[in-house]
């Protein structure tokens, strides 16, 4: 834990990456680190928040980031809640207000939510006054996976990130994971590449803290992780790519392209992964790739995230 | 009876006007001129007199929509709002394609507003507004409809575009094009740019508005009839009508205060109150819109009102319709532009009443002998906060929503009668 005893959690919700300082960002991956202790004992179970209630409002499909929460709040003793969008009321129409609404009536104390929306996870932490966990929203954020991965660089790099470079890899346009690591691992001062074809490149990444490639082979050149990403089969339907098979030619991360990097590179990938067409089934086995130790930050940093919202007033005089 | 207005400000100067059977009789230097014995006075002091504006591009939803808004409601927040004339668009429930839609219209304005503000319904372009079959033109013109749009669904062929455009001119229906490719950015919710970027929101660029804009302009050149682009957003958009213009091409066009005003950056926390279409674009299309109103590149401003119950615009971007209401505000935003000279007082008459009176053959009000007595006195130092329980409208899903206004109209004549 960090030693200045007079820090406070000063978040009522994580939206995203963008409204925490360093100071918090370390912080928390501190207690995440305490936690990761607790996934390692026989019985993986502490008392800290029992009594408190998280919901797990999943409107678009997902089966690890909500697990992930799942595993997280119940080793914290939390009861967990699933609303999911099939067979609930968002299939009849009702707007997020009044799903909002209908939840925050049985009295949550924090609400995780991922949406099809750019913008839900805010819009529902100004209207409830529960935490709102943003588990991933649209295009725009997905702050515990950004944490998760900081925490994964973090024990690889030794805890050092300044000057380390990072390239991400793939659907960048699209992608809430890749515009929350731009942001957290900027902060933290780590060099940023982006590599995708252009019809996977946002609007304005002139702009951005980062350098843009278009070719495999000279961005991963003496990076020190690369950072790939899903690709979804929708965007050769959409008509942004030709064919899966030419993206994987162009742009499927393989044993020759990490000789260009530095000999100690690692590889991340959120999940789930297409092997052979981002990321080659070599090096999704390979040890440089961080995967499933992801999954395993994934756990913890969630547990650190819960914890330090939902006590973030403990020890105020009521 | 006469009717004398005394003591306004006009374009600089002290007036009195003189009104007699709904006309004017004369505008001249306050004291010039010993007013009729049986006069009723109207002291003007510390006001400033403007003709009644000419909105040519306004949403009454009335049928179909009347939650959010119905012919009396948008005409009430149009007469408080210094409107005479306003020219409704035809995306209503059921579409205004047909004759006894216009005339239901027609007859609900009279109904509510036998004195005005007038109302001018724009005939559909296609049947439902479909984009395929042409609609029964003569008739609707004949019922009352000024002009011909499918606004709000872009037209993606050329070949109806071409079509409507031909059979409108032999009625003297001109068309108002709402320009932008359907193709290029389906599903899109704000400017494409760098807040939609770091937003994580879909995008429409400017350029798919400059696309349409200039198909329309080959036509129009191919074809000599006019044509008329809607609220345009973008400053490539106003280069394609200025080189348009300078080949004598019969292009007019318009443009909203809000675009004058605001940009993509009002788009930030997912402000659905800022969702628009056309989307609010860069500083740079801003000030370039600027130059083009002031310079006539852009011939009128419209406030292309399109009220939407306030529900609707509670929830995310994905869920929040298109459009802002503009009747009750825009004569403020646009005095706003004038106190930060980005106008003047005679461009804001010729953006709001010369020039769509012009282009669309509608009544308006030069303070000349014998012109109709449409004009509203405007206090020049009133500040206020729009807000459901200030605006007239039965909707106030605006940007503007809580920010402190510069200027109000405060008293509204049309034909010599007064509205309020």
């Amino acid at each position: 834990m960090t030693n200045d005893t007079t820090y406070r959690w000063p978040h009522k919700d994580l939206l995203d990456v963008t409204q925490l300082s360093a100071e918090d960002t370390l912080h928390l991956l501190d207690v995440a680190a305490s936690f990761q202790e607790i996934n390692r004992r026989p019985v993986k179970k502490v008392p800290t928040l029992k009594g408190k209630t998280v919901v797990l409002f999943f409107v678009e499909n997902s089966t690890r980031t909500k697990t992930s929460f799942d595993v997280a709040a119940k080793r914290l003793s939390a009861d967990t809640f699933a609303l999911a969008k099939t067979g609930s009321s968002i299939n009849k129409g009702e707007s997020l207000k009044d799903t909002g609404l209908t939840l925050q009536a049985m009295a949550p104390d924090v609400i995780v939510i991922r949406h099809p929306s750019s913008g839900a996870a805010r819009f529902l932490a100004e209207l409830l006054p529960c935490s709102i966990v943003n588990g991933g929203d649209g295009w725009h954020a997905h702050p515990t996976q950004a944490l998760l991965d900081c925490y994964s660089l973090r024990h690889a790099w030794n805890g050092i990130f300044a000057g380390r470079t990072l390239l991400i890899l793939g659907d960048i346009a699209h992608s809430r994971v890749a515009r929350s690591n731009m942001h957290l691992l900027h902060m933290l001062g780590v060099h940023l590449r982006l590599c995708a074809p252009r019809t996977l490149l946002p609007a304005g990444v002139e702009h951005w803290p980062v350098e843009i490639f278009s070719d495999l082979k000279t961005a991963v050149r003496d990076v020190d992780a690369v950072m790939c990403l899903r690709l979804q089969l929708e965007r050769q339907q959409a008509g942004l790519l030709p064919d899966l098979a030419e993206y994987s030619r162009r742009y499927c991360l393989g044993r020759h392209h990490l000789t260009l990097a530095k000999p100690e590179v690692k590889v991340l990938h959120p999940g789930p992964m297409n092997r052979g067409l981002e990321i080659s089934n070599d090096i999704a086995d390979a040890p440089a790739c961080l995967v499933l130790d992801q999954v395993s930050a994934g756990v913890a940093t969630r547990m650190a995230v819960l914890y330090l919202l939902t006590t973030r007033n403990d020890g105020e005089l009521v | 009876m006469t009717l004398c207005i005394k003591n306004a400000r006009h374009l600089e100067a002290q007036v009195d006007i003189l009104v007699r059977d709904g006309r004017i009789l004369t505008m001249t230097p306050t004291g010039q001129q010993s007013p009729p014995e049986d006069c009723k006075f109207f002291d003007a002091t510390g006001l400033i007199l403007m003709p009644s504006a000419i909105d040519a591009h306004v949403h009454l939803r009335e049928p179909g929509y009347e939650y959010k808004e119905d012919i009396a409601s948008g005409l009430t927040a149009a007469a408080h709002g210094g409107f005479g004339s306003v020219m409704c668009m035809a995306n209503t429930k059921p579409v205004n394609d047909t004759a006894g839609i216009t005339r239901f219209m027609l007859d609900r304005a009279q109904q509510s507003h036998p004195y005005g503000p007038r109302l001018y319904p724009i005939a559909a372009a296609t049947m439902g507004l479909n984009g395929e079959e042409l609609t029964p033109l003569a008739e609707l013109k004949e019922a009352g409809c000024v002009a011909v749009s499918n606004d709000g669904r872009p037209l993606a062929s050329a070949e109806i575009t071409r079509r409507i455009m031909e059979y409108g001119a032999d009625l003297g229906l001109t068309l108002i094009d709402h320009c932008e490719d359907p193709h290029l950015a389906r599903g899109w919710r704000m400017h494409e740019g760098e807040t939609s970027g770091l937003l994580g929101v879909k995008g429409q660029p400017a350029c798919g508005e400059a696309i349409q804009a200039m198909r329309d302009i080959m036509l129009s050149e191919y074809l000599d009839i006019p044509v008329h682009i809607a609220h345009v957003s973008a400053a490539l958009t106003v280069d394609c009508i200025a080189w348009a213009k300078a080949r004598g091409v019969k292009v007019t066009a318009e443009t909203c205060p809000h675009y004058l005003i605001l940009d993509e950056t009002a788009m930030e926390g997912y402000n659905t109150l800022a969702k628009v279409s056309p989307p609010l674009r860069t500083e740079a299309d801003r000030a370039a819109l600027r130059r083009a109103v002031k310079e006539g590149i852009i011939d009128i401003l419209v406030t292309d009102h399109a009220p939407h119950a306030a529900h609707e615009k509670e929830g995310t971007l994905d869920e929040a319709p298109n459009g802002f209401t503009g009747l009750d505000l825009a004569i403020s935003l646009t005095w706003g532009l004038v106190r930060d000279n980005v106008l003047t007082e005679a461009d804001m008459q010729r953006l709001w009443s010369r020039r769509p009176g012009e282009i669309f053959s509608l009544p308006y009000n030069t303070f000349n002998p014998g012109d109709p007595a449409d004009f509203f006195l405007l206090d020049p130092n009133e500040d206020w906060i729009p807000a459901p329980e200030t605006l007239y409208s039965k909707s106030c899903n605006t940007p503007f929503l809580g920010q402190t206004l510069h200027g109000r109209v405060k008293h509204h004549w049309l034909a010599g009668h007064q509205l309020f």
